[in-house]
């Protein structure tokens, strides 16, 4: 019985040390050969070259940037790039997801109908045929800097982008942050007080429209005492472009474009889900009680819908976060594409996916961490 | 005692006017109420903004046959030049006078989907039938065995497109379920390999993946094994999609009731038959609509291999609008270009929504 | 009939869930030909017995030996058992993408090695006699709950077991179904099959069962003939269950 156990215990064991022993000596024949192709191919392997001066060119920079500054450097600009597109995308996606969402199942047939047809549009076609489409009809239709559009004084809208004045900030400029952060102090003492206020008389205080006063008027305020401290370097024409103040490339509108349609359609179609996923009793049991309509969506139905949205959503902002990497075909200075550069310049292809890799696990790390956190409060709001 | 009366049912009436008919459904489902008729105002207002310049653009102004220079002054569309470019488009730079090969594939391709689709098929015989067609397939385009071989350099278009998805899928459904069975065998480190390397691929761009396989893996293979670009690219997709598939069928496996596998072992079946004959079939059918929609994406993605260098539809949408001859139409291009996309890709998820209305128990 | 062979003989058994001891000291010894009833309140651990005895669970301490052999972790030696061993369960477990007959027929044409004409064949019969051949070609998903409990009984029955386990057969079914799965198992009782059953069916037991075993956390409390355990209890436990049951 005992030598059954063993052989029994034994099988599991093998396989397993056949498993891992063969993808362990696939690894070491894939190094050996890596070795001596790099060696062949007089190609340093390390991380060196991050230390060495890149004279790449970049034209869409969140950090001070030149060309002479290091590959590091670049790589870094690379990272805050995609970090940024990904950042608003994720925000205006939301937003827009939630619109289409509600549309979906909106009384209003037309409106639905109009949001179907969003959602199957651009779920069934690739994010990088779109992304092509916005950058092109972007530089197909946008006029020539010397044509450019002027929506408003200082703002010029032509095919080498969106500029606008850049603000600097003069002294006083620290009582205006100043006021700010008390309006927004007062602003949740006021939403305390109206809690309070609310559970023992029954009555709240309309304190959203108050704090909405208090945090857009006192900075205001604050501005025009301290004797409005804020200069605009505007945009001017030279030669054949613009110089000065600050600019949204087509490059970045395209992508941002693209991405926030391409999301939104998928978060759109989780929002409905959510929502028809609540059980259509809730809806009557919450009538029958008497409730407004604002306070049936708040309080009963949107609780229960974020349960259901937001595990998918978080798939989707993952997604969002590895596509921003498609800015690479339209020339947007992403990651990947100041990555992909300094692999055509010195090799160094394997460190530079590294770092790639590195990175975007990272991010959808932080991520889903993040998004999990969400899930559990919500699961809390639930009980 | 009074005598027993005859009920008989009153007859029905008709309904009120304003409860049946035209009017009765604009205002149920437009003006219901005023935020309902403010919003049913603002959609007709977009639609006439965008609907008349559009259908003015693509159909009154649009020019539609002719040669190079025939859109010079054109106002709308120029379908012209997708007529002129259409065969580069769908086979790429396959030789023009071999094209009735790919077509033919393509024919093919058309009647296995029909009979898929139509559900009259046994599936034993779609089983069958889909081998073989991608035997014929692959045999008409690249030639061998009597046909002309055709260099694999030559494939691209739309061909190309649909070749790396339909291997791609081949290839990595099972590899998918492996890995998948591989995650949940209890072995500790069969499951640790495949767990990593699953959350490995999808934490990290597909195009990481493509630049791995096209700049990296000539690197990993010794000198004298050196495998072409397209076959590279191929096996970045099949690794890339294969994780996500994986986690799909995971979701299946979890469906399946602890019961189940109870009453398998009871027959006494041995743990890779129940595995093979009870959970499985199950795990699969369960994630059917959720594994075409992987496939679906998975058919959207070859569209990155562009990136990578090679020319599969988009690729060469965006190739032929760089024609000297025919500046200025990168829009019409990307617009046909959606257009079949979003066919197949719209086809397949009506597919697979219909599977799922088809339930388990009835399928055959 | 030799009633003096044990087919099933539980030494000592007893098994934990973490640190609740579901099963405590179970002795057991199951004859050839007889007709076993267990019941009990829920958790007392009568489904957790019943399930020991083909392995689906794993005990920690005693022995089980079912026809000679011992259950250990032993992969070959639990599959021989199983296969000699039928169990019908609570929720049916047809398994939901195979067709009736095919149902029947896996684990024969599988385990048994059984040509698939034959094992056909043998699964019809069967049908036959649980009275629902025409649902042959039918899905689970099509059938009644009483009708699915059938399949599954003439599903054990295929693979001509020595032994029929079942677990709470009819707890899962609507009232009017109970009675045409009772009379099916009725009908191999009187074909002297070797049955172990955990159900609440009183009036099965009554007709039916050679011995009675009430269970209560995870012991056995008493076992007895039918009559005896129904006129004569000796526990107030027992009297208290049997109270709970009949008198509604």
């Amino acid at each position: 019985m005992q030598a059954f156990r063993l052989k029994e215990q034994l099988v599991p064991i093998l396989t397993q040390t056949l498993v891992v022993g063969a993808i362990l000596y696939v690894a070491l024949l894939l190094f050996q050969n890596t070795q001596a192709n790099l060696e062949a191919r007089n190609i340093a392997s390390g991380f060196g070259f991050l230390s060495v001066e890149s004279g790449m060119p970049i034209n869409d920079s969140l950090l001070a940037y030149a060309p002479a500054d290091t590959y590091g450097r670049a790589f870094l600009v690379g990272i805050v790039n995609t970090l940024f597109v990904s950042a608003l995308s994720i925000v205006l996606a939301t937003a827009l997801g939630v619109l289409v969402g509600v549309a979906r199942v909106s009384a209003n047939w037309l409106v639905a109908r109009l949001a179907a047809v969003y959602v199957e549009l651009f779920r069934n076609i690739p994010l990088l045929l779109t992304l092509f489409f916005c950058y092109s009809t972007l530089l197909a239709f946008l006029p020539a800097p010397r044509q450019s559009l002027s929506p408003l004084a200082g703002v010029f809208i032509n095919n080498r982008g969106v500029f606008a004045p850049r603000p600097h900030w003069l002294d006083g400029m620290g009582w205006v942050v100043l006021a700010l952060g008390l309006a927004a102090i007062g602003a949740v003492l006021l939403a305390r007080r109206s809690k309070r206020l609310r559970d023992e008389t029954g009555r709240g205080l309309p304190a959203g429209w108050i704090s909405l006063g208090l945090i857009a008027g006192l900075p205001t305020l604050a501005y025009f005492l301290a004797g409005r401290p804020i200069d605009f370097d505007v945009p001017t024409l030279h030669g054949f472009n613009f110089k000065g103040g600050m600019v949204l490339r087509p490059e970045f509108t395209a992508l941002l474009t693209g991405l926030v349609l391409y999301t939104a359609a998928f978060i759109g179609e989780n929002v409905r889900s959510g929502i028809q996923s609540v059980d259509k009793g809730q809806l009557d049991a919450a009538k029958a009680l008497g409730l407004r309509p604002g306070s049936i969506m708040r309080k009963v139905i949107l609780p229960q819908t974020l349960r259901v949205c937001i595990p998918a959503t978080t798939n989707d902002y993952t997604s969002l976060v590895k596509n921003s990497s498609l800015a690479v075909a339209i020339g947007y200075p992403d990651m990947v594409s100041i990555g992909g550069t300094i692999i055509g310049q010195n090799d160094q292809a394997i460190e530079v996916i590294g770092l790639w890799m590195a990175v975007y696990l990272t991010i959808n790390l932080v991520l889903s961490l993040g998004m999990n956190w969400c899930n559990a409060k919500v699961r809390l709001v639930e009980r | 005692m009074s005598e027993i009366k005859t009920f008989v049912p009153t007859p029905d009436s008709p309904p009120p006017l304003t409860s049946t008919g035209v009017l009765r459904w604009l205002r149920d489902n437009l003006f219901s109420s005023w935020f309902n008729s403010l919003l049913t105002l603002l959609a007709l207002a977009l639609l006439v903004r965008v609907v008349p310049p559009l259908v003015s653009w693509a159909l009154v102004h649009a020019v539609w046959t002719g040669g190079p220079g025939v859109c010079d002054d054109a106002s709308g569309a120029c379908w012209a030049f997708i007529a002129a470019k259409a065969r580069v488009m769908l086979i790429g730079t396959y030789p023009p006078e071999l094209a009735w090969r790919p077509l033919a594939a393509g024919a093919l391709l058309a009647g296995v989907v029909a009979a898929t689709v139509s559900g009259r098929c046994k599936k034993r015989v779609l089983t069958g039938l889909w081998p073989v067609f991608f035997a014929a397939a692959l045999w008409l385009v690249g030639g061998g065995a009597g046909l002309e071989t055709v260099d694999q350099s030559r494939w691209g278009g739309l061909m190309l497109s649909l070749g790396l998805a339909a291997v791609g899928i081949l290839v990595s459904v099972p590899l998918g379920i492996l890995l998948a069975l591989g995650r949940r065998s209890g072995m500790g480190g069969v499951s640790a390999v495949c767990i990593g390397f699953i959350e490995l691929v999808r934490g990290v761009p597909l195009i990481t993946i493509l630049f791995m396989a096209s700049v990296m893996m000539p690197l990993f293979l010794p000198p004298n094994f050196q495998i072409n670009n397209l076959l590279r690219v191929q096996v970045g997709i099949i690794l890339f999609s294969s994780a996500y598939i994986a986690e799909v069928v995971r979701g299946g496996l979890q469906a399946i009731p602890k019961g189940q596998i109870d009453a398998a072992k009871a027959l006494g079946l041995s743990p890779w038959m129940v595995t093979v004959f009870v959970v499985l079939p199950q795990a699969v059918r369960h994630v059917l609509p959720a594994l075409i929609g992987r496939c679906i994406a998975l058919f959207k993605d070859t569209s990155l291999v562009i990136i990578v260098g090679l020319l599969d539809f988009l690729g060469m949408a965006k190739a032929a609008s760089q024609d000297q001859l025919w500046l200025g139409h990168e829009v019409e291009g990307y617009v046909f270009c959606a257009a079949v996309y979003w066919v197949i890709c719209f086809g397949m998820s009506r597919y697979g929504r219909s599977l799922e209305k088809r339930g388990p128990q009835t399928n055959r | 009939m030799d009633m003096s062979q044990v087919v099933i003989d539980v030494k000592g058994l007893n098994k934990w869930y973490g640190e609740f001891h579901v099963l405590k000291n179970i002795d057991l010894e199951v004859h050839k030909g007889e007709r076993i009833v267990i019941c009990g309140p829920s958790g007392s651990g009568k489904s957790t017995l019943i399930r020991c005895m083909n392995r689906l669970e794993r005990h920690q301490e005693g022995t089980i030996t079912v026809d000679g052999t011992e259950l250990t972790n032993n992969l070959k030696g639990i599959e021989k058992i199983r296969r000699e061993v039928g169990m019908v369960f609570q929720n049916f477990n047809l398994f939901p993408h195979m067709t009736v007959l095919e149902n029947l027929t896996l684990a024969p044409v599988w385990v048994r090695r059984m040509p698939r004409r034959e094992a056909e064949a043998t699964a019809m019969r069967y049908l036959e006699r649980v009275r629902i051949a025409e649902q042959a070609g039918k899905y689970p998903g099509q059938l009644s709950g009483g009708q699915q409990q059938r399949v599954a009984i003439a599903r054990a029955l295929c693979m001509s077991p020595n032994i029929l386990l079942f677990d709470e057969p009819t707890s899962a079914l609507d009232p009017e179904m109970i009675k045409e799965v009772l009379d099916v198992m009725v009908s191999l009782a009187e074909e002297d099959m070797t049955m172990v059953c955990v159900t609440h069916e009183m009036g099965f037991a009554r007709t039916v069962a050679d011995r009675i075993i009430f269970m209560d956390h995870g012991e056995i409390v008493e076992q007895n003939s039918p009559e005896e355990f129904f006129s004569n209890p000796q526990y107030d436990r027992t009297k208290l269950f049997l109270s709970q049951i009949l008198h509604h």
